[in-house]
């Protein structure tokens, strides 16, 4: 129960600080801004790295394989285009 | 210890979002986060208990070779299905960790898993099946490989989908009541999987910003839910900044098109529209069409000129030309600016960056709320490949499919210009009467060919 409560305490604090830091990023930037936390929600791939790795069945170790070849592919493919991406915005010179 | 370094990953994510706030701080942020998840993976590596780490590191190979090649190859225009992939790839991540995690229990006796993480599990698993099968929908409709643009409707599909819902959840207790590797498990995946689709298949294509937005929250979400299974704080935060993220750019482009939230999920919006252009324009009107040379000369000898461009400029490949035009003109010192409507491309924030793409520098790119006061004062607005985001039925006219959505006022411009292919109505089949106004001149002709033309008129001046 108690870690429960903590949970779910950092769950809403964790919402407050995503509305607040969100809602201050330009519309110029939301694309890169939705490439970027596709990388972020990649952060699964701990979760199925250990799935994977202390894995006490074959089943087991597959289904983490895979969680871990998808999250990864949003990990680096979520943060590489949005560096792309970024690279791309200029002033004028 | 590892709990320290998850909660520096997490203040890096945060760190990250944060400092999107400008375009001159996001290219450092974007690599803060992304040093903030390397430190993550290599302490769960180095202390997360992992025993195969052959098959670990295998995975992790193969999902960067993966991720890399998607980051390099894919086109700025295809950003939206890239986006949508990834988000459906989080999804499904998320409800195989949770699966996972079900499979050890089951396997070990030892140990019963609390009521806090099953109830988790059975939550990872709906939304984040949901999200997959979703995304893989909203993907296969942004690459028109299936389904087309128009949404797929038959009768009684909102009770159907309400009906797998309670069926998901009637699954779900079974399986909090006996976590186990068992029917309830293949039950309730299966159903998430079927409701994510028919949960995604009624929206159609002019839709798709909405839909992408919101199943950027669920992947957040089915991250964080993971979080909840795993008892992982570093994954409830991350996950939660990602669903506040989605929710927001769901929010704008609801409002953006004055739609509210439940109608693009449920309306079908674009099957009953083309009802309504069919009814079709009522009597003859006249169009000034203008030719290259006539508007090269009025663009040459404006102050100001906006380009207002729609997601026809991008299928046109038109972005260069435009901006080689726009070069051509600040030559001869007219001020330019670009007009960007917050649907304008495909997802929140499109058109920025294909205009970017185009080196346009980004000082030029001009929000709609901050634009629309200076039309009154603007000598001209070039409207190229943008219907409906620049159609003043949209304030006027009551009856108007579109009525209420806010627009770029370009029809307050002394001279209007647009750049169409022919006079039918756009993707959603709403009539424009912006075409038939005196100050507005017609430029018939393909996006592209036609921005080269004026840059060569206005050259020759």
């Amino acid at each position: 129960m108690e870690s429960l409560v903590m949970m779910l305490t950092v769950f809403v604090l964790a919402v407050f600080v995503g509305f607040e830091v969100i809602s201050k990023v330009p519309p110029l930037l939301h694309t890169p801004l939705m490439s970027g936390s596709n990388a972020i929600s990649g952060v699964t791939v701990l979760g199925a790295i250990i799935a994977t790795g202390a894995a006490v069945t074959s089943g087991m170790k597959w289904l983490g394989f895979v969680a871990v070849v998808l999250a990864m592919t949003n990990v680096v493919g979520g943060f590489t285009v949005t560096h792309r991406m970024l690279g791309m915005f200029r002033r004028k010179k | 210890m590892l709990n320290l370094l998850y909660l520096l990953a997490a203040a890096s994510f945060i760190f990250a979002l944060k400092m999107l706030s400008s375009p001159k701080t996001a290219v450092v942020g974007n690599l803060t986060g992304a040093v903030g998840m390397l430190v993550a993976i290599v302490a769960t590596l180095y202390a997360g208990g992992v025993v195969d780490f052959p098959t670990v590191l295998a995975g992790i190979a193969l999902g960067s070779l993966f991720g890399l090649l998607l980051a390099i190859f894919t086109p700025m225009t295809a950003m939206p299905e890239m986006v949508g992939l990834l988000n459906g790839f989080g999804g499904a991540a998320s409800a195989l960790v949770a699966s996972a995690e079900l499979v050890r229990v089951h396997h070990t006796a030892e140990e019963s898993l609390g009521m806090v993480a099953i109830i988790a599990i059975s939550l990872s698993l709906l939304i984040g099946w949901v999200t997959f099968t979703g995304s893989m929908v909203a993907f296969l409709r942004l690459r028109e490989w299936i389904l087309g643009g128009r949404p797929t409707l038959f009768p009684g599909q909102h009770w159907l989908n309400l009906a797998l819902f309670l069926a998901s959840v009637v699954a779900a207790v079974f399986l909090v009541q006996k976590p186990e590797v068992g029917t309830p498990f293949y039950v309730l995946t299966g159903l998430a999987a079927v409701l994510g689709v028919g949960l995604t298949i009624p929206i159609g294509g002019a839709d798709m910003p909405v839909v992408i937005c919101l199943l950027n929250s669920y992947s957040g979400m089915a991250a964080c839910t993971t979080g909840f299974v795993l008892n992982n704080n570093g994954l409830i935060i991350s996950g939660s900044l990602v669903g506040a993220s989605g929710i927001i750019l769901t929010n704008i482009m609801c409002k953006a098109m004055n739609r509210s939230f439940t109608n693009v999920l449920f309306g079908g919006f674009g099957a009953t529209v083309q009802e309504v252009a069919a009814a079709g324009p009522d009597g003859p009107k006249t169009v000034r069409r203008g030719d290259a040379e006539e508007a090269a000369m009025i663009l040459e000898s404006a102050r100001t000129v906006v380009i207002a461009p729609g997601y026809g400029m991008a299928v046109a490949q038109a972005q260069h030309a435009v901006k080689e035009l726009a070069d051509e003109l600040a030559k001869r010192g007219v001020d330019v600016k670009y007009a960007i409507h917050p649907v304008a491309g495909r997802m929140p924030g499109h058109m920025n960056v294909l205009l970017a793409e185009a080196q346009v520098p980004y000082d030029q790119l001009w929000e709609m709320d901050k634009i629309n006061p200076l039309f009154p004062e603007t000598d001209v607005v070039l409207v190229i490949g943008a219907n409906d985001v620049v159609n003043p039925a949209a304030r006027s006219d009551a009856s108007s499919p579109i009525y209420g959505m806010p627009i770029l006022d370009v029809d307050r411009a002394r001279t209007v210009m647009v750049i169409k292919r022919s006079l039918n109505p756009g993707f959603a089949g709403i009539d424009n009467p912006l075409y038939y106004l005196p100050n507005t001149m017609m430029l018939f002709g393909d996006a592209k060919k036609m921005a080269l033309e004026l840059a060569e008129a206005i050259r020759k001046l």
